[in-house]
């Protein structure tokens, strides 16, 4: 990707506050680094997950890790599931809450030998949001594997179409039906607005403590918030679903896309930062750990060749 | 009994004082297979298999003591179990003094053979055991035992059903009664008797009052020593056990829990009576040739593999074949999985390969053995043609689900000859030769399986814009109707399912007529949009579809509106008739 014409597709805007911000070289790595971090910590708890543990001991311990590696907010807290929590086996039929699903909160479940588990964290890191998700298994787990590597097919998916510009209610509904092929559920609809993906932005860094309400970090939330009403009057939407509020090209900015698949009580998802410019779009980081367990099982060149 | 058949060969054996009378058919070369007949037959009872398991086989059919032409000793004590197993193994040692035989055994003849597989007088002489209707009289009194001590009202209740199936047993303890009734003329009564029960047409055998006579020594000279203090009784020789459902004679429950006698058990159930040999002897032979075949070194047939019985947590469809069409997608998918997560071996079929595969990719992840077809279900000989690749691998199937069916909606007066073609030979023709080609196999294979027909609630609520295919759903209901009647003799259950708006991919294919192609997606897109507000999943149907499959329900209604269309046509058709010339805009 040319990071030159990113740099010049900034400068060309007139208004960058017209969609919100427009990524700068400086503030893509800035996103990397708090991404990174995310992918670390999520990885790094995911070693010391023990038969018996719960859901909400695995969130705390993501939440005090990323604390002392001086993140220094979140647009959420970390979220752990284990079981059949990781497929949100039967919430997927409620219209709950306003689109507000409180099952996703980490509960007591505890994890045991074959459980697959995700892992959910948002840091803030100097004022860069990341948002990722990352699955696994405590031993072996054959309906995961096939998951997950299934789930290439989305990332691979959501790019192309992205680049051909297609409206982002249209791409959630082709990765409906790439579910539909595949014969698994689309859990994501299980998340709040039933989103595919939503967007980030760029806060000020401010290292003074910042405040959560119901796990969700109030900066980034009011910020998310503003652009939906910003968008609202636009006639676009930082929420990404295949609801008519969806129904616009991509707009520049960072995305963190997050399908979530399910099958029979498995679910598994990864979550990752999309770039999105006037002209191109491409993932922010290549080097992350779905991306390395697919070149492991020899899978990317398939991904090319599709 | 029946026409007799003169052997090959015959043999004289000695057992003791007895001597036994031995025919031997086909190449010696063959592996040896021993056939034991029970009471009150003679080895004629095998009449019918041995032309088909001669060409293969060794084969050896002998009379056991009292009956046919071997000797019968007066005394009843000659009639214990530990004479029954020296003269089978005097006869194995005749006919095959330095192979191991595989063993086939009928009613007395199995209850004997069990004897003999678990006792060592013949350890290492017998390969593999196939037990048809004859259970071991130790493993029965433990089976007693069991269901008493453990007093819960169910399993007393499964003894109650065997005594009252044992009737005759108390009887034949009867002093004079029994051996009278044999001399009085039950010989030439028997024909008559077995054709009334048994529906079997067999001619008079002249030995008949004897074997009759002296045969009821079996049951006084072991029945309760062994059944009121049984021995445990246990065996290494592979069984293979043909479990004929409507025996009269043995109920089915007494077989249950063997495994805990045997190392290696296989099981098949067929729904027929008693005398399994006479009347579906084909269907004994090929039991016969897949076991030993198998122990002879060669490989494990697809329907004796699904028949082996482990000690396990048995899944609800375990040992099942099951078939769905249109098991790419949608209502075929999901029911495909759930009979898969319910331990069936199952066939996904599509015109659409990659989806079958998928399907049967995710049916192994699942624990199941899967396989994907392609196959046109409207095509007879592609479906004939795929009726008999399953016969040949898999064996006759348990489940089949016609599911396959494509949309169509639009004025009938612009639907033209060819829409109709094209709708009829899926909807229709498909669910024809799925019933027509399974159901055969199901019946010849006596099978007490499960036919599946996915009709519509449409079948039942007329509508103005759905004129095709709804006509073909009513005919796919009706088609239903009449095929359950005419298997309900033979214990195959038809089903139809009703499903009301439920979102499958078929929202996303179906063909409006008479509007031009642009409208088309408008009006797929407006139809998959109002599917997905309903938001009934084709997982309801599959859950429906396997509760049926419990229940044996002859029709399925799944979502309130195909309950509230049934309810309509019956109690107001005027109503639904007037709703029938609704316009829903899409």
């Amino acid at each position: 990707m040319s990071s030159a014409r990113i740099a010049t597709s900034a400068e060309r805007r007139a208004d960058p506050r017209v969609h919100g911000w427009d990524p700068a070289i400086a503030d893509l790595d800035g996103f990397r680094q708090a991404q990174r971090l995310a992918y670390r910590c999520a990885e790094a708890i995911a070693a010391e997950l023990t038969p018996g543990m719960t859901e909400r001991e695995a969130a705390t311990l993501m939440r005090r890790w990323l604390a002392a590696q001086g993140a220094e907010d979140c647009f959420h807290q970390p979220f752990a599931w284990f079981g059949d929590r990781t497929a949100f086996d039967g919430f997927i039929g409620f219209r709950h809450l306003g689109g507000f699903n409180p099952a996703f909160y980490p509960g007591s479940r505890r994890l045991e030998e074959g459980m697959p588990f995700i892992l959910d964290c948002a840091p803030t890191l100097d004022g860069y949001t990341a948002d990722i998700g990352y699955s696994g298994c405590l031993g072996e787990n054959r309906i995961l594997d096939q998951l997950m590597d299934d789930l290439l097919e989305y990332r691979v998916l959501i790019l192309e179409q992205v680049r051909q510009g297609r409206h982002l209610s249209e791409i959630a509904l082709a990765v409906d039906r790439l579910c539909a092929r595949h014969g698994y559920e689309p859990r994501h609809k299980a998340y709040p607005f039933q989103v595919l993906a939503h967007r980030v932005e760029k806060l000020s860094a401010d290292k003074s403590k910042h405040r959560s309400v119901l796990n969700f970090g109030v900066r980034n939330i009011a910020r998310l918030m503003r652009g939906v009403a910003q968008g609202r009057r636009e006639g676009w939407s930082p929420l990404w679903s295949s609801g008519s509020a969806s129904d616009h090209p991509p707009t520049p900015g960072l995305w963190a896309v997050e399908p979530h698949l399910g099958f029979r009580g498995v679910g598994a998802k990864w979550e990752e930062l999309l770039v999105v410019t006037e002209e191109d779009a491409f993932w922010l980081d290549d080097d992350v750990p779905q991306m390395r367990r697919w070149a492991q099982r020899g899978l990317l060149p398939l991904a090319k060749a599709a | 009994m029946g026409k007799v058949r003169t052997a090959a060969e015959t043999l004289r054996v000695r057992s003791g004082d007895v001597e036994l009378a031995v025919n031997l058919y086909g190449s010696e070369k063959n592996p040896v297979v021993v056939l034991v007949h029970g009471y009150p037959d003679s080895s004629q009872v095998w009449h019918k298999a041995i032309p088909l398991l001669a060409p293969r086989y060794r084969v050896v059919a002998y009379d056991v003591r009292g009956a046919g032409a071997s000797s019968a000793p007066k005394a009843t004590a000659a009639y214990a179990l530990e004479h029954l197993v020296a003269d089978l193994a005097a006869v194995i040692d005749a006919v095959s003094p330095d192979r191991a035989v595989h063993l086939v055994a009928h009613d007395w003849g199995s209850i004997q053979s069990w004897e003999a597989v678990s006792t060592e007088r013949l350890k290492g002489r017998i390969a593999s055991y196939t037990s048809i209707s004859g259970p071991s009289l130790d493993h029965a009194g433990y089976w007693i035992m069991q269901r008493l001590r453990s007093g819960a009202p169910g399993e007393v209740a499964k003894v109650v059903n065997q005594l009252m199936h044992s009737w005759y047993i108390g009887a034949f303890h009867l002093p004079l009664a029994a051996p009278l009734a044999w001399k009085m003329g039950m010989d030439q009564l028997w024909p008559k008797l077995l054709e009334r029960m048994e529906g079997i047409r067999e001619d008079t055998v002249p030995t008949q009052a004897r074997d009759g006579q002296h045969g009821l020594k079996l049951y006084r000279a072991n029945f309760r020593e062994r059944v009121f203090s049984p021995r445990e009784r246990r065996t290494a020789v592979p069984v293979q056990l043909v479990v004929p459902t409507r025996d009269r004679f043995v109920s089915v429950e007494l077989l249950d829990g063997l495994e805990q006698w045997v190392d290696q058990l296989w099981r098949r159930d067929v729904a027929a009576g008693h005398w399994l040999q006479l009347s579906h002897p084909e269907l004994v032979a090929r039991f016969v040739s897949e076991f030993v075949e198998l122990h002879e070194g060669g490989s494990e047939s697809a329907s004796l593999r699904r028949a082996r019985v482990s000690g396990g947590n048995k899944l609800k469809h375990a040992g099942k074949l099951a078939i769905v069409t249109g098991g790419g997608s949608g209502i075929g998918r999901e029911t495909l999985l759930a009979l898969a997560e319910q331990g069936a071996e199952v066939v996904a079929v599509d015109i659409d390969l990659t989806a079958a595969q998928r399907s049967a990719q995710l049916a192994g992840l699942l624990g199941a053995t899967a396989h994907a077809r392609k196959v046109d279900v409207g095509d007879a000989q592609a479906m004939e043609a795929f009726a008999g690749w399953v016969a040949e691998t898999l064996g006759a199937p348990d489940i089949v689900v016609n599911n396959a069916g494509i949309g169509m909606a639009g004025r009938f007066l612009d639907t033209g000859t060819a829409d109709w073609d094209g709708i009829l030979r899926v909807n229709l023709w498909g669910v024809i030769h799925g019933s027509r080609l399974f159901g055969r196999q199901m019946v010849a294979a006596g099978k007490r399986g499960n036919i599946v027909n996915v009709a519509s609630a449409l079948a039942f609520a007329p509508s103005r814009m759905l004129s095709a295919y709804a006509t073909t759903k009513a005919a796919v209901a009706m088609l239903s109707d009449c095929l359950r009647a005419e298997l309900a003799d033979q214990g195959i259950r038809v089903t139809s399912v009703c499903p009301g708006v439920i979102d499958t991919p078929i929202t996303g294919s179906t063909r409006f007529v008479g509007v031009a192609e642009e409208e088309q997606a408008r009006r797929r897109d407006g139809a998959r949009r109002l599917y997905g507000r309903r938001n009934l999943k084709p997982k309801a149907v599959a859950s429906a579809i396997l509760r049926a499959l419990d229940s044996g329900e002859p029709e399925v209604l799944v979502g309130t509106e195909a309950h509230g269309a049934r309810l309509l046509s019956r109690l107001s058709p005027a109503l639904s008739r007037r709703l029938a010339r609704m316009e829903l805009a899409l």
